[in-house]
């Protein structure tokens, strides 16, 4: 344990640090609870909001949140890809789709009603409660894989090794979406 | 307490938080009415399966990289159908004056 331990009685007046946990480790929890509140709270927030700008903000701290799980998985790299590519392209891109299309009379849509909110409440929460139930009750066995440095140049080798087909045909889906939503969003324009 | 501040070294955790995105998200498609509601929606399912993918990489794997490419595939996809959607309702929404999903229902047969 490299960790410095800090003494108990130095800390007891302000922070009740639990025995057997140094500070730092006790502080990474917090840190990991907070992700976690974030990640749940963004995707309240983009789930329930009325208008759907919030609802594309509270989308984006979801995405923040989950970045802040990524590096508690350790990877850090897939953390930043999460901010640069969810929050910076496609959260941006909904919003301006929200800023086109979005009229200002969107509060008088009609709403759904409450008998199918309240089934699609708990068609959802049946699903979620037995994803979790299988989860928790699961015995997991496997490689517990402890977290490499340097594990980005592995993840680059096997993009360009292994997977390098799936590689290559993932870029031939960007450049048809590309080229697609150009044609899509062209075509009618003198409406 | 200890329990609670090590939540983030067990895979469980990953993986109800995973489930909740996913309930999350099902439940956003449900409720919305807008088409970029339930792409919002869709886009929270999505996180929920690389939560899953990332979780499984780090706990589970034997080979450390194959969660994180799959991720970064999942992003890619996202983004592509990010851009494919929102085109798709810009043309509705010139066509209809309405991003509502009851509104292009006239063209069923």
């Amino acid at each position: 344990m490299t960790t410095q331990t800090f003494p108990a009685e130095a800390l007891t007046g302000f922070l009740l640090l639990p025995p057997g946990l140094t500070a730092s480790q006790a502080l990474a929890g917090l840190l990991f609870l907070g992700f976690v509140a974030i990640t749940l709270a963004g995707a309240v927030v983009a789930t329930g909001a009325r208008r759907l700008v919030r609802s594309v903000a509270g989308l984006a701290l979801c995405f923040l949140g989950v970045a802040g799980l990524y590096y508690y998985l350790a990877s850090p790299f897939v953390a930043l890809m999460q901010i640069l590519i969810y929050i910076g392209a496609v959260c941006v891109t909904i919003i301006f789709a929200v800023m086109l299309a979005e009229t200002a009379d969107q509060e008088r849509q009609v709403e759904r009603k409450p008998v199918m909110v309240f089934l699609g409440l708990a068609g959802s929460a049946a699903i979620t409660a037995a994803l979790a139930w299988v989860a928790l009750g699961t015995k997991w066995t496997g490689a517990p894989a402890a977290p490499e440095a340097g594990s980005l140049e592995k993840v680059g080798q096997s993009l360009l090794t292994t997977y390098s087909m799936s590689f290559e045909l993932i870029s031939v889906v960007l450049l048809v979406a590309i080229v697609g939503s150009l044609v899509l969003a062209r075509a009618g324009r003198d409406k | 307490m200890i329990q609670i501040l090590n939540l983030g070294g067990s895979l469980e955790t990953y993986l109800v938080l995973g489930a909740l995105l996913f309930g999350f998200g099902l439940f956003g498609m449900a409720l919305r009415k807008t088409f970029i509601g339930m792409l919002i929606a869709s886009e929270l399912i999505l996180s929920g399966a690389s939560v899953n993918f990332m979780a499984f990489n780090h706990f589970l794997a034997p080979d450390p990289t194959v969660g994180q490419i799959i991720t970064l595939f999942i992003m890619a996809i996202a983004a592509a159908e990010a851009a494919i959607a929102l085109s798709i309702i810009i043309a509705i929404y010139r066509n209809y004056r309405s991003i509502d999903a009851d509104t292009p229902a006239e063209l069923k047969g």
